[in-house]
């Protein structure tokens, strides 16, 4: 288990740094910072006092280490725009996009499982079909789009839900509906494919030779057997999701990371754009190790490949 | 016919259907589609109160005809998301053939390169990439097939690795061949029934995130009608008038929807795995 564990984190680091390089890169190599932030009316000297004040003269090799360095020691920079850190632009945000990612997920769970389960008991029928028929309908859905639709029927015609901002919980209601929509599918193909393999499985032939009632068998045998992988998976939906509640969050005016980050992409505030790449890159890479380390908990066959 | 057939040729009809709206696109719209007109603007479509017979869907906040708008929409769905299944395709496809064929550390290394993908924030930094280099179809097109190969690479390295050991391959290895003649000859064509479906759920996944990225306005640059982007411009009018958000949204909720009916269809035909 240890030499498990210690391979597990030396990949992760290694994703790590790469995912930092990579993105780096990709963000000097497309265009000249310097040019973006000075904006289209500065002179050419505005531009080298720019590149001066900002230490983007130096080598880009330099920039990055130097980078990296103060990044790894908690320092992020300080955003151009706000001239304030990074890091604590990133704190204030951060419960908004967390509150918004565990609702999302809460709700994909409460609804997934359930399905899966309804679905894998009755394998086959037309209520099977028609379960997975819908998530594929679910997975078409552009989430942006279901975002406004949610806001002119619950926000404005039916008046029951706020249509932007949290000050309140219930503005998290709408957002998190929207953002479990893209987990759901996945999910409930999960939760059904783990049911229909413990369903036909020996151990629930023997509850059953024991006369044990329907709905023990399923609840207390089968399905917690069925939801386990389907849990673990949960961590790493929710990196997804963390990640992904960018365009919900800018759909709502929820002012979180992802609104952040878009914010500072259009406004040229690289410092912000780098650190929350490598912020949500790191939550994701930190809850898939969480996952890989569960799953080997859970099931020691996994611990030697 | 079961559910899944009758889902299967309805996906097929509406891909094709939006595919010869996309071909043959200056030949059906009524209208120019960037021809403005202010005295027009927001016409409700001629089947709804105050509709005109010459504006079928209505027209948009700046009075441009929006059936025309959404028919050359269609034009740029189907080229990203047809774009994006070739580049994306092409590197994936390498990767995975490279991790899958030839193991070992190789395997190792293709293995670490996904997982470092999978990792980056996808809408994040495909925002931050288009950003810098200035919006262009172009670019969106090549971001998104530099960024969405992942499917690709791990369905590829999975199905090469259960025939590379098959005996037709060991018969190749024996009778000679190169390594390059089995990797394309002998082992490809029978993994590429895998391979179109991935490439159907693909296809719809870029279509859906250059929707996002247009609505989020570092997508494909105004005036060129992508329906991610007629969403955006339309938002500030729809709670008075929410069907300037339904058409093109519901045009890319079918456009999605038919082309994941296929990909269905698709696997259940050719026998295929479908989940990477």
């Amino acid at each position: 288990m240890l030499v498990f564990l210690a391979r597990r984190l030396v990949v992760a680091l290694l994703v790590t740094l790469t995912v930092l390089t990579v993105s780096f890169a990709l963000t000097r190599l497309s265009g000249d910072l310097a040019i973006a932030i000075a904006g289209p009316q500065a002179t050419s000297a505005d531009i080298e006092i720019i590149r001066k004040a900002y230490g983007l003269d130096r080598p880009v090799v330099i920039q990055f280490f130097d980078w990296v360095w103060s990044a790894a020691r908690g320092d992020l920079g300080r955003s151009y725009l706000y001239h304030e850190p990074v890091a604590n632009l990133i704190r204030d945000r951060l419960p908004v996009t967390l509150t918004l990612g565990i609702t999302g997920l809460l709700i994909a769970l409460c609804t997934a499982i359930p399905i899966g389960i309804i679905a894998a008991m009755k394998e086959g029928t037309l209520w099977d079909r028609g379960l997975m028929t819908i998530s594929v309908i679910g997975q078409a859905m552009p989430s942006f789009w279901l975002g406004l639709l949610l806001i002119i029927t619950f926000g404005l015609k039916l008046g029951w839900l706020p249509i932007s901002g949290v000050d309140d919980w219930d503005g998290y209601v709408l957002p998190g509906i929207v953002l479990a929509f893209s987990a759901i599918p996945a999910m409930m193909r999960l939760t059904r494919s783990g049911m229909v393999d413990a369903l036909a499985s020996d151990y629930i032939r023997t509850a059953r030779a024991k006369g044990l009632s329907r709905a023990s068998i399923v609840l207390k045998h089968a399905a917690r057997n069925a939801a386990m992988p389907v849990v673990a998976v949960a961590a790493v939906q929710l990196g997804f999701m963390l990640s992904g509640s960018i365009v919900i969050e800018s759909v709502f005016a929820l002012h979180g990371v992802g609104y952040l980050g878009w914010e500072s992409i259009s406004k040229n505030d690289f410092p912000v754009v780098q650190a929350v790449v490598l912020f949500l890159a790191t939550i994701y890479i930190v809850l898939t190790l969480l996952s890989d380390l569960l799953n080997a908990f859970l099931d020691p066959r996994l611990r030697t490949s | 016919m079961s559910i899944r057939k009758i889902a299967a040729t309805i996906g097929a009809v509406i891909v094709l259907g939006v595919a010869i709206m996309a071909v043959f696109a200056p030949w059906l719209v009524p209208h120019d589609p960037f021809a403005q007109d202010l005295n027009l603007r927001l016409v409700p479509p001629s089947f709804m109160e105050g509709g005109q017979a010459d504006h079928f869907l209505g027209t948009d906040q700046l009075g441009r005809d929006y059936f025309s708008r959404l028919i050359y929409g269609a034009r740029i769905s189907m080229l990203i998301g047809v774009a994006t299944v070739i580049t994306s395709g092409l590197i994936g496809i390498t990767l995975g053939m490279l991790g899958g064929f030839i193991g070992g550390r190789a395997d190792m290394v293709v293995m670490f390169i996904i997982t470092c993908r999978l990792s980056i924030p996808l809408i994040l930094v495909a925002l931050a990439v288009v950003s810098l280099i200035g919006s262009s179809l172009t670019v969106v097109v090549m971001t998104l097939g530099l960024l969405l190969w992942e499917r690709f690479a791990v369905v590829t390295r999975t199905t090469v690795m259960q025939v590379r050991n098959l005996d037709y391959v060991s018969a190749a290895w024996a009778a000679g061949c190169s390594r390059t003649h089995i990797l394309l000859r002998e082992v490809l064509p029978n993994i590429v029934h895998h391979l179109v479906v991935v490439a159907t759920l693909e296809m719809a996944i870029a279509i859906l995130l250059e929707a996002a990225l247009s609505f989020l306005g570092l997508g494909v640059p105004p005036p060129l009608p992508s329906w991610g982007l007629m969403i955006s411009e339309a938002k500030d009018y729809m709670f008075f008038s929410p069907w300037v958000i339904m058409v093109p949204g519901v045009a890319l909720f079918t456009l999605v929807l038919g082309i994941n009916f296929l990909g269905d269809g698709l696997r259940d035909m050719l026998g295929a795995t479908r989940d990477a």
